[in-house]
């Protein structure tokens, strides 16, 4: 089981990781259609951060679904490492990081992280192996036996996303990770993930709102639109990988975000 | 807890008085009927002193039904046929044998009812249907029906416990089976696990609040179970005999007594049940 997502991703990996090709998602509702993905074709790299970002209902985190598998697409293909987002799902292909924390409350914060770990039979001597070493990645060691309630959102929101790196899944999915967080914890977390980024090389799809948060992480800006969910803008980043807090003061950063707040207005001008 | 005790004392000393009170214009009738055919007249005091006392009282004051509870407790061994203790151990072991089988047989419903989507629209009109039919006139045929087949003394009885104790556990469980939301369910999907696996892992734990809540209900109705059960066969055994017996022969103390006992035994399974509760949820972090 645990090698299916290493076969797979050595049989691809010389294509894109994740392949979107003129994907279309319509949800029949009571107030008729609605178009959640419209014509979405993109290619994402192995070793990418690539940031989602648009007002609500453009569509984002319904493709960020689209590619774990929690949604069907009515029209288009789409390819993650190579084969369906279900077989992808099946190999354990990806970790996929809410909104919430959605941390169980009876259960130790490394039998939280233990937790997909178990569901996929790794041993007991390697589940504890695995939980010390993600921990260390999220910097929260020693925090193993401690409840969820007693740790702060942002320890917890770590907490979830060193149990999404837990299996050697190499997509990492996340869905406004840090959306419920405050500014200053958001900034820490924000670097953290960066450097956390550098050390596994994972290829990760990040969706958030915040225009410094996508330009500060992605080495690829997706700019989307609603009414129908569209792609608008792939900007490209020209940062360093090396990225400090303060690189969100320079002329590059700014022109970046400037792009960004345009390709937004302008999704929103020919509504 | 000190802030506690002043209000619980004033609710408790208000609930005597009435009764006190209930009990000397209930029982003043007979008492003035006494004085009449003896030809004497009763002063307040004589009076308020006889409705406080009579053998067989409209309503028994509290102290009697006090002394008649102490008498046939603590004053007699409980082997004995008129010890409280004995009837309570009878109606105390078809409840928590009735009780005991409603919790699994309505957990077992409900996860039925979760998993099953035949099961979900057909199952759960049975169910309320089951709990419309008044249990005394289901009570004899289930006795008679058992005893045709050869099955009498506990079963009999536990089964009638069941049959109301089954449903607040089917209604709680099936609530709590599916509190998980929509994002801890996906999450479960993303790592590709089994509907056991989520069974085990997520949808149980996570029913454990609604689990308890309905047991308490499931207990108080195991116990009312029981001792209807005791009722219409003419049982020579349990509260519901002592019941029976009591109201043949105008023995309200009896009645009272055996009220009593039955309240306070229900209110101590239930208590047990919500301490169980308590240091469990704690522990699970979800209280």
């Amino acid at each position: 089981m645990q090698n299916g997502t290493t076969e797979a991703a050595q049989s691809a990996s010389q294509a894109p990781v994740i392949s979107a090709n003129n994907l279309d998602l319509t949800f029949q509702t009571n107030d008729g259609p609605v178009h959640a993905l419209k014509g979405v074709s993109l290619d994402i790299e192995a070793g990418d951060f690539v940031s989602f970002i648009g007002p609500s209902g453009c569509g984002k985190t319904t493709f960020l679904r689209v590619m774990a598998d929690l949604e069907q697409p009515t029209g288009g293909s789409i390819s993650v490492n190579g084969v369906s987002p279900a077989a992808a799902r099946q190999a354990r292909a990806y970790g996929y990081v809410f909104q919430a924390a959605g941390l169980y409350p009876w259960r130790s914060i490394g039998r939280n992280i233990s937790l997909p770990l178990e569901i996929m039979g790794y041993s007991k001597a390697e589940q504890q192996e695995r939980v010390e070493r993600v921990l260390d990645l999220v910097e929260l060691a020693g925090f193993e036996r401690k409840f969820p309630w007693q740790l702060s959102g942002g320890m917890q929101q770590r907490a979830s996303i060193a149990r999404a790196l837990a299996f050697d899944a190499d997509i990492l999915l996340m869905d406004e990770p840090f959306g419920a967080l405050d500014e200053i914890v958001r900034d820490h977390l924000n670097e953290q993930l960066l450097k956390l980024w550098a050390r596994t090389e994972k290829t990760i799809a990040f969706v958030t709102h915040s225009i410094p948060e996508a330009v500060y992480l992605s080495t690829k800006i997706v700019v989307m639109s609603p009414r129908p969910g569209r792609i608008t803008d792939v900007i490209e980043s020209t940062l360093p990988k090396e990225r400090p807090l303060d690189i969100r003061d320079s002329p590059e950063f700014l022109e970046i975000a400037h792009r960004v707040r345009d390709g937004l207005r302008a999704g929103h001008a020919d509504e | 807890m000190r802030q506690a005790f002043v209000p619980v004392l004033t609710v408790v000393v208000a609930i005597f008085a009435i009764w006190y009170v209930a009990a000397i214009f209930l029982n003043s009738a007979w008492a003035y009927d006494k004085a009449k055919r003896a030809d004497v007249t009763l002063s307040t005091s004589q009076l308020i002193s006889d409705t406080w006392s009579q053998d067989k009282p409209k309503l028994p004051a509290p102290h009697q039904v006090g002394r008649e509870i102490w008498k046939t407790t603590v004053e007699k061994k409980i082997t004995s046929k008129r010890s409280l203790i004995y009837h309570s151990w009878i109606t105390l072991s078809a409840t928590l044998l009735g009780f005991a089988m409603g919790t699994v047989f309505g957990t077992l419903l409900a996860v039925g009812i979760v998993y099953n989507r035949t099961m979900d629209m057909s199952v759960m009109p049975w169910v309320i249907t089951s709990q419309t039919i008044p249990i005394l006139a289901v009570a004899p045929m289930i006795i008679v029906v058992l005893n045709a087949v050869g099955i009498s003394g506990l079963l009999p009885k536990a089964m009638i416990s069941m049959y109301l104790s089954f449903f607040p556990v089917v209604v709680g469980m099936v609530k709590g089976l599916r509190s998980p939301d929509l994002m801890q369910l996906d999450q479960m999907r993303t790592w590709n696990a089994s509907s056991a696996q989520t069974f085990w892992r997520l949808r149980l734990p996570s029913s454990m609040p609604y689990f308890f809540t309905s047991l308490k209900i499931a207990m108080a109705a195991s116990l009312v179970g029981a001792i209807v059960g005791e009722l219409p066969t003419g049982a020579v055994a349990g509260l519901g005999a002592r019941l029976l017996a009591g109201s043949y022969y105008g023995q309200t103390i009896q009645i009272w007594s055996a009220l009593i006992m039955a309240a306070a035994l229900a209110a101590s399974l239930v208590a047990i049940i919500g301490v169980v509760q308590r240091v469990m949820l704690r522990r699970m972090g979800m209280s």
